[in-house]
């Protein structure tokens, strides 16, 4: 039944048909943040044109409507990662980074103390390091990182001894900046082993991977609808329905209490309980047609469609530049996502960028939030070119032929 | 292509190929001041020998763009050498390129900057940085350090 089209798709995304700089758009900043497809767009349209009201207060109709549409997504959200508890298990927040602070300031507050230990690895976007520094710094905890090994992949060789004194493990599913996939039901297996949690950064491999939670036996999980072709403003922390159920609230404020009075206040049960304030409902609405669309697109040819690209682009840099452009990341397409970090030669990342912008080229330079990977292998930056569902061969085209002149220009 | 000529012109391309004042002094007696672009990690390290009121000798190092290292280079060659309150004139007048001069210098009469940018020599190149916002910061990355170091020595 499964036809996927990455022309369809294309088609299907407005921003794709733009001209920049004389050139029709080349979009490979994925990574970063996906385009949206009309699905999208329309879903968030309608609701702000028919059935805009705010959730779980009023008793009319819309606002009867617009509580179904963002309980709705929240149900979606859960069916796409496979959530064992379901809806119950899925809070919305801002984005991943804010997902992560969650975990840390309510879990990790609650849970952890001097001595405790949190492994990382060398491979975290800032998101997933920053919240747990903040957390050493009140609580006395370890930060602990697993290192990156010369093939831009975990080196696990000493995970065991790592994992000593270990509470949480908090690892990516995809490097934002090599591509790298992490064996994940490994990593999970090896948490539980000693008695940790494993939390995965998702904000890469939910968009670009098939994420069931329940067979991965993880414990929490984090992304954002902006990188899975949805809008930005609202991410995802799903968690154990046990796990949730046993954290202390983050925001204070309207919708997380069940009570306040003069004397104190007793929080909500359920995921309301981390989520103060009116929430981002449009951008719900938003993501539960981000999630219909994969789904309908089928994630199992999304990821063979990229894989695909990326091998395509890798054969092509190698045999294009003979080593002047050089791909910081695995060079096969074992267990690696289409995130290519560049780095060409005698020319700075942000030159290459602003090169490619004359061709309509999108791609990102910098330390992409993830400085301590950079210092790893010696970098100050790259140019990163990332594919999604709407790529073509034809982009990695448009690719090649601007870095030869960028090549030409400063060489 | 022309904007892009107009960003990356030749005598920007030759600084960042060929540095000048390329290097570190011995400190003390100079003077080390290190300046980062957070955003895209870019820095420099800049060495200030001063003496008399005169910046007798700079030097700099550090890594990042064709825009951040030649901004460093040509501003080290236009300020080595010269008494503190002409290198002061020249940092102020570097700003004022970088806000955008050409709609200024457009308007009529005499203006006292209009005569100070026509001092700027080879640093005038850089004046393409202004139609790419983004890029701004990092050629104004050197200036802002070379004062900070400036202000730290007064």
């Amino acid at each position: 039944m499964t036809s996927f089209s990455a022309r369809r798709v294309r088609a299907d995304v407005p921003q794709l048909t733009r001209v920049v700089n004389g050139r029709t758009i080349t979009y490979l900043d994925t990574a970063s943040s996906s385009l949206q497809p009309r699905a999208v767009i329309e879903a968030m349209s309608r609701y702000y044109e028919l059935r805009h009201a705010n959730v779980h207060r009023g008793v009319y109709q819309t606002a009867n409507e617009a509580t179904e549409a963002y309980e709705g997504s929240r149900a979606s959200v859960a069916g796409f990662i496979h959530a064992p508890g379901g809806a119950q298990e899925v809070v919305f927040t801002k984005n991943t980074t804010e997902s992560f602070n969650l975990i840390a300031k309510s879990w990790g507050a609650a849970n952890l103390g001097p001595g405790d230990v949190v492994l990382l690895s060398e491979m975290e976007h800032h998101a997933n390091i920053v919240p747990w520094f903040q957390l050493r710094e009140t609580t006395g905890i370890e930060v602990r990182f697993i290192p990156v090994s010369d093939d831009y992949r975990l080196d696990l060789n000493h995970l065991d001894e790592l994992l000593q004194g270990v509470r949480l493990l908090s690892i990516t599913g995809m490097s934002n900046v090599l591509g790298t996939k992490n064996p994940l039901k490994e990593l999970a297996s090896a948490a539980h082993d000693v008695g940790a949690l494993i939390a995965v950064d998702g904000a890469q491999s939910v968009a670009h991977g098939i994420t069931n939670v329940t067979e991965l036996d993880l414990d929490f999980l984090t992304f954002s609808a902006h990188k899975m072709l949805g809008p930005t403003g609202i991410g995802v922390l799903w968690a154990r329905e046990a796990i949730l159920d046993a954290m202390p609230p983050f925001l204070g404020g309207g919708g997380m209490i069940a009570d306040v009075r003069t004397d104190g206040y007793t929080p909500a049960r359920g995921v309301t309980r981390f989520e103060a304030g009116t929430p981002p409902i449009a951008e719900a609405v938003g993501l539960n047609a981000a999630v219909r669309y994969l789904e309908g697109l089928g994630m199992s040819d999304v990821v063979a469609h990229e894989r695909d690209l990326t091998d395509d682009a890798l054969t092509r840099l190698e045999l294009t530049f003979d080593g002047r452009v050089r791909v910081i990341g695995p060079l096969d397409t074992v267990e690696r996502g289409g995130v290519i970090s560049l780095d060409v030669e005698g020319v700075h990342p942000h030159d290459v960028a602003q090169v490619l912008d004359q061709f309509g080229v999108c791609v990102r330079p910098g330390h992409h939030c993830a400085k301590p990977l950079m210092r790893r292998f010696g970098l100050a930056a790259t140019a990163r070119a990332s594919f999604g569902p709407y790529s073509l061969k034809r982009d990695t085209d448009v690719l090649l032929e601007a870095l030869e002149h960028t090549l030409k220009m400063f060489g | 292509m022309s904007n892009l000529e107009d960003l990356y012109r030749e005598i920007i391309l030759d600084h960042y190929r060929s540095p000048r004042n390329r290097g570190e002094l011995p400190t003390p007696p100079a003077h080390r001041v290190e300046g980062f672009n957070p955003l895209c990690g870019d820095d420099v390290v800049i060495y200030l020998n001063v003496r008399d009121g005169v910046l007798e000798d700079i030097k700099c190092t550090g890594r990042g763009c064709s825009i951040s290292q030649s901004s460093c280079s040509l501003m080290s060659t236009a300020v080595k050498g010269k008494p503190l309150d002409q290198v002061q004139r020249t940092i102020d007048t570097f700003k004022e390129l970088m806000t955008g001069h050409e709609s200024s210098l457009s308007q009529d009469g005499e203006r006292d900057d209009e005569r100070d940018l026509r001092t700027l020599g080879e640093l005038a190149a850089l004046q393409g940085v202004v139609k790419f916002p983004v890029r701004i910061k990092c050629a104004t990355l050197a200036w802002i350090t070379l004062r900070q170091g400036l202000e730290e020595l007064a």
